[in-house]
């Protein structure tokens, strides 16, 4: 009996471990012997992408029935630290030049990036504008709650920019992981202001106030798109970075408030 | 038999352990231990946990009391509101102490209007959010331990002309001395490792709000040698915890 009990065992540890295994296994597949893509394309993009890459990866399973597109939105230094570890995604679209580097440099990324869009920096206030922001110079200032991104992602790298070309030291009371914990730090009107991305002021609707500052145009933001290395759908890919760059989709960048090139 | 699981269950916890003994960057190390940024982020986690456990122990004991000794009606209710913290997934805790501390909050606006006082990103609202996720630790041990004395001792000094105070001061304490202490140390624990609450309520400054847990996610993505340098002095402070909890002194406690 004893032999039983122990096979018994063996036997329920090899069964987890295999229904383990299986729960790693993903569904991505390239295209069949018609041409036709299918299969699951995992995108990897910046935060401030969220509503355009979500619309234009609806507009995309509509035109390539049998694709069905899945992000990771978040702060693109973390998501290039993903990659770099060896994250299964298929596109990587950042929010700066230098994540994408830092990919290219781990050997993610063969293919050449492209700019697909740029974007400049808004001052963003809660509705009313408590604090009683007029522009820039109040992020010197130690009595505003004050909100940026972490200078590692590209939002928080540009405000150092923009910084450092007017002469103020900023005094922030927090550094966020991505531009939309900025925003949404200023929708709950916990800070008085913050510096986020134009686009992500117009995706805020009216939950939130814009002020322009005359230094915006000094620092744009340009984001590279690129299939990655590995990508275990690597047609798929291709064709979403493709589809990135076409007419359809420079209208939605446009009208989300991104310049196209 | 027991033992091929048990040995399955022993591996996966303490692979990861020694997988981060592996990777540390031995030769940098202390530099890196003796940095500015390592210094700041364990002596704010340090004094964090210390005032988050001060104020476990002062409002948590009397609690503990209350649910062990007094006949309240709806006990069983009040000790499970109580287990609500252990179990709340931490950001949970910190979304929720958001919406009532924060300055729009339910209480939070009042603080605000009245007082001018806000606690998200300050080292205050760090403190709070620590004290809310580890007090249910405490609390469970000491009504443990109380539950597990005899009340004869204090009815004894009652009926020898102590009051309520004395009898809880040298009777009481004394005798769950070692289910406080078992407490303090859990809550004390739980309290530094606090991540999910204290960046999602208190935000992330450096020196302010930027904690040890904190710390190591940042800096995952531009410099994971320090990152691991970080987790493991944690995983020494986090040692060194468990040690100190052993048998002999808090036999009957935990």
């Amino acid at each position: 009996m004893q032999i039983f009990r122990t096979a018994g065992a063996a036997a329920a540890v090899v069964a987890v471990t295999a229904a383990l295994a299986g729960c790693g296994s993903d569904d991505a597949t390239s295209t069949s012997a018609t041409g036709q893509l299918s299969g699951t394309v995992t995108v990897f993009a910046a935060a401030s992408l969220t509503e355009t890459f979500t619309k234009l990866g609806h507009d995309f399973e509509a035109a390539h029935p049998g694709v069905k597109v899945v992000y990771s939105f978040g702060g693109s230094s973390a998501l290039a630290a993903q990659i770099e570890q060896g994250a299964p995604a298929d596109v990587f679209a950042s929010a700066a030049p230098a994540n994408m580097q830092q990919v290219i440099d781990a050997g993610e990324v063969t293919a050449k990036p492209e700019t697909f869009v740029s974007n400049r920096l808004e001052i963003a206030v809660p509705k009313g504008n408590p604090g009683t922001i007029t522009g820039l110079a109040d992020f010197g200032r130690t009595e505003p709650r004050i909100a940026l991104c972490a200078v590692q992602v590209p939002c928080g790298a540009a405000a150092e920019k923009v910084f450092q070309i007017s002469g103020i030291t900023p005094q922030p009371d927090t550094r966020e992981q991505d531009v939309k914990a900025v925003l949404t730090k200023v929708t709950l009107d916990e800070v008085d202001a913050a510096l986020v991305y134009r686009t992500d002021v117009q995706a805020a609707g009216d939950k939130v106030q814009g002020i322009d500052f005359p230094e915006s145009g000094k620092v744009i933001n340009t984001y590279p798109i690129a299939p990655l290395a590995k990508a275990p759908n690597a047609a798929a890919a291709a064709a979403f970075v493709d589809y990135i760059h076409s007419d359809p989709a420079k209208k939605v960048f446009a009208a989300a408030g991104f310049d196209t090139p | 038999m027991l033992v091929l699981p048990a040995l399955c269950a022993l591996a996966f916890l303490v692979t990861p352990l020694i997988g981060l003994l592996v990777r540390t960057p031995w030769a940098s190390l202390s530099d890196r231990l003796f940095s500015a940024e390592v210094g700041t982020a364990l002596r704010l986690s340090l004094i964090c946990a210390t005032c988050a456990t001060a104020i476990c122990l002062v409002l948590g004991i009397p609690l503990a009391w209350l649910l062990a000794r007094a006949q309240l009606p709806g006990r069983g209710v009040i000790r499970a509101l109580v287990t609500v913290p252990l179990v709340l997934p931490p950001v949970v805790g910190g979304v929720a102490l958001l919406l009532v501390f924060g300055r729009r909050g339910l209480l939070g606006q009042y603080l605000y209007d009245w007082f001018g006082v806000s606690l998200p990103f300050t080292t205050p609202g760090v403190v709070v959010a620590e004290a809310f996720v580890a007090m249910p630790f405490l609390v469970i041990s000491v009504e443990g331990a109380l539950r597990s004395t005899d009340t004869r001792y204090e009815e004894a000094a009652a009926t020898l002309g102590a009051s309520p105070w004395y009898t809880f001061r040298r009777v009481t304490l004394p005798a769950i001395a070692p289910g406080v202490i078992a407490g303090g140390v859990l809550c004390w624990a739980r309290a530094l490792g606090e991540f999910g609450a204290t960046i999602t309520f208190a935000g992330n400054f450096p020196g302010r709000t930027t904690t040890m847990p904190l710390a190591v996610y940042l800096a995952l993505e531009t410099d994971p040698d320090a990152a691991i340098v970080l987790s493991l002095v944690l995983l020494l402070v986090s040692v060194a915890v468990l040690v100190s909890l052993r048998e002999r002194w808090i036999r009957g406690a935990v």
